[in-house]
């Protein structure tokens, strides 16, 4: 576009600049990095994966034909996929309610002023500091049939000797004992939060009214605790759900598949050759139906809440 | 990685900053019996339990051999072997593995840092069109975890030449979407006041951000710093699948899963490790406790 020099001083700014300028571009400029990452790493691989899922696919050939709903057939016979389903639903069972319950148990002990109170605090939390397979080191010691510290001092008190990880029926709880372990700063931090969050003058009304300190609890802060409580019934089911690590490192499943989990077996399927070659669209597939026990169990456990809980605000 | 968002079903407007502290806390009565609250009896025991699996860790790593294969237990050697620390040194490239995650995880906590507040401050200050469909699009990833995308994930990676490659560890997690969604909602409580009279004064924004912003987010972004260390510090099913044949390139954790699996029966070399390998991360938590806590209790996450 050819202009005279007169125009240029009277002329506005022309369009690229103004669209510069303009609210749309400079938005999508300080978005962009971020959304293009987590486009790529984010998003494509859920449409991907759903994609997979009704393919044979390996992790290495292109070659992936497409077979319908082939893979979801297979797991409803899938004797494997069973086994995975039921222990999940065991680990669940144990760690969600051991770990809300002892983590709401601390809380309150934690939240005084006593002498000493941070140590206690920094001794409860600093787990969360500690990585999955560390963890897994300390505890494969610690649970030692032969040497480990648990066997001799339940000895001390008449119990035991136990197998823990390799016996079929200790293996899952010493998991749970284990993951308790690492997860119990973390919903002991979330109950301290909502414990602080109660006011101090409803305590005192209740005291006035003439409840005693039980009565305080049950009626006043209790219900107070509903929303953390739900909350980390979500969290605790989620991850449990998705347990992984541990099972890996220590118990790699075992025994008789006691251990055997539904991330372990999609891991194996995909990245290993322990069921043979090709198999990333069934363990696709798994994985998509773990993801819609996981959404739906949300959602439901978000509905009982919502008819239990109390949102004081 | 299991990430969950607490918006509003967070436990209440609570000052958690002030957790570490005396907020809030109950008096207990003075008992008349003991010479310190009653409360001890409970607690000490507790925290005992809670600290013997470190305090063994940290004993067996200074036992020789012999003594780890004991009964009873031998609860702390007497004569310290600290030359169990440069044994494991020199039995498995740990320091090569300590370099490699270092790199990995100051490379993704700084760039999480720089993108994900660019992105905040589009998505909090600045009305640009898709705007609210993008921000949405972005939450909705947060629901689905690692687990179930592992496999497409890994085949986009392969894509792109990165497996065995420290780079499969950091270019997929150079920004993520729980840093953008928290430090969006934090620009937002703060007062627009400031960001305006700068932009009458001709101000980029650009420079707002760096300038106004930034400075004022200290306790986010400390917050999201943290957090987003532990994540990648910790991690270990994404490294286990991305970095299948290359030693050289392994992480901590991967290089302690690996030590394990060649000195199975060696537990004071073993132990040795695994204090090396925890005790960065134990360190960064006495020191950035606080932060840990207030990430933990307003936004609810863990590794």
């Amino acid at each position: 576009m050819a202009t005279t020099p007169a125009s240029v001083a009277v002329r506005p700014p022309g369009p690229l600049r103004r669209a510069v300028a303009s609210d749309h571009v400079a938005g999508w400029m300080f978005v962009l990095p971020s959304v293009l990452l987590i486009v790529l790493f984010g998003l494509l691989p859920i449409i991907w994966g759903f994609v997979l899922s009704f393919q044979k696919a390996g992790l290495i050939s292109p070659n992936r034909p497409f077979t319908g709903l082939a893979n979801y057939e297979r797991i409803a016979s899938d004797p494997l996929a069973r086994t995975a389903a039921v222990n999940a639903a065991y680990y669940s069972f144990l760690f969600v309610p051991t770990s809300i319950v002892l983590a709401l148990f601390l809380a309150i002990a934690l939240n005084r002023k006593v002498r000493l109170i941070r140590f206690y605090r920094l001794a409860v939390f600093i787990p969360v500091a500690v990585s999955t397979i560390a963890t897994g080191i300390m505890f494969l010691w610690l649970f030692d049939k032969e040497f480990g510290l648990a066997n001799y001092l339940l000895g001390k008190v008449g119990l035991g000797p136990f197998g823990y990880f390799d016996s079929p029926q200790g293996a899952m709880p010493a998991l749970v004992v284990m993951t308790v372990w690492g997860w119990l700063g973390f919903d002991t931090i979330v109950y301290l939060a909502a414990l602080q969050g109660v006011p101090r003058e409803l305590i005192e009304a209740a005291a006035v009214d003439g409840a005693g300190r039980w009565s305080q609890f049950q009626h006043v802060v209790l219900p107070l605790l509903g929303p953390a409580t739900l909350l980390l019934a979500v969290w605790s089911t989620i991850s449990a759900l998705q347990l992984f690590d541990e099972v890996y490192f220590v118990t790699h499943g075992g025994p008789l598949n006691r251990t055997f989990v539904p991330v372990f077996y999609i891991y194996r399927l995909a990245f290993t050759s322990s069921y043979g070659f090709a198999k990333a669209g069934y363990a696709a597939a798994l994985a998509y139906v773990l993801f819609m026990v996981i959404l739906v169990l949300t959602l439901i456990q978000f509905w009982l809440g919502s008819r239990v809980v109390h949102y004081s605000s | 990685m299991s990430v969950a968002v607490a918006d509003r079903t967070a436990p209440g407007d609570v000052d958690v900053s002030a957790l570490p502290g005396e907020d809030g806390m109950v008096e207990g009565p003075r008992s008349r019996w003991l010479p310190f609250s009653p409360w001890h009896l409970l607690l000490m025991p507790m925290a005992i339990v809670m600290l013997i699996p470190l305090a063994w860790m940290i004993a067996t790593s200074l036992e020789t051999l012999a003594q780890t294969r004991h009964f009873p237990p031998i609860l702390w050697p007497g004569q310290l072997q600290w030359r169990n620390y440069p044994d494991t040194l020199g039995a498995a490239p740990f320091s090569r593995w300590f370099v490699n995650t270092t790199v990995v995880t100051v490379t993704v906590v700084l760039s999480n840092l720089l993108l994900c507040s660019l992105a905040a401050y589009g998505f909090a200050r600045i009305r640009f069109w898709g705007r609210q469909a993008m921000y949405f699009l972005l939450l909705a990833t947060l629901m689905v975890p690692l687990q179930v995308v592992l496999i497409p994930t890994f085949l986009i990676v392969k894509q792109l030449g990165l497996i065995d490659h420290l780079g499969a560890l950091i270019v997929p997690n150079l920004a993520n979407v729980f840093g953008i969604f928290m430090l969006t909602q934090f620009f937002r409580t703060l007062p627009i006041e400031l960001e305006e009279a700068a932009r009458i004064d001709g101000a980029s924004r650009l420079k707002i951000l760096f300038t106004i912003v930034l400075p004022l987010s200290a306790p986010a972004l400390a917050t999201l710093a943290v957090i987003q260390f532990l994540w990648t510090w910790n991690d270990f099913l994404w490294p286990l699948v991305t970095i299948i044949n290359n030693t050289d390139a392994f992480t901590l954790q991967l290089g302690l899963q690996n030590f394990q699996g060649a000195h199975a029966t060696d537990w004071n070399l073993l132990m040795a490790g695994n204090v090396m390998a925890t005790l960065p991360m134990l360190l960064l938590f006495l020191l950035a406790q606080r932060w840990f806590v207030r990430g933990i209790a307003t936004q609810g996450l863990k590794g």
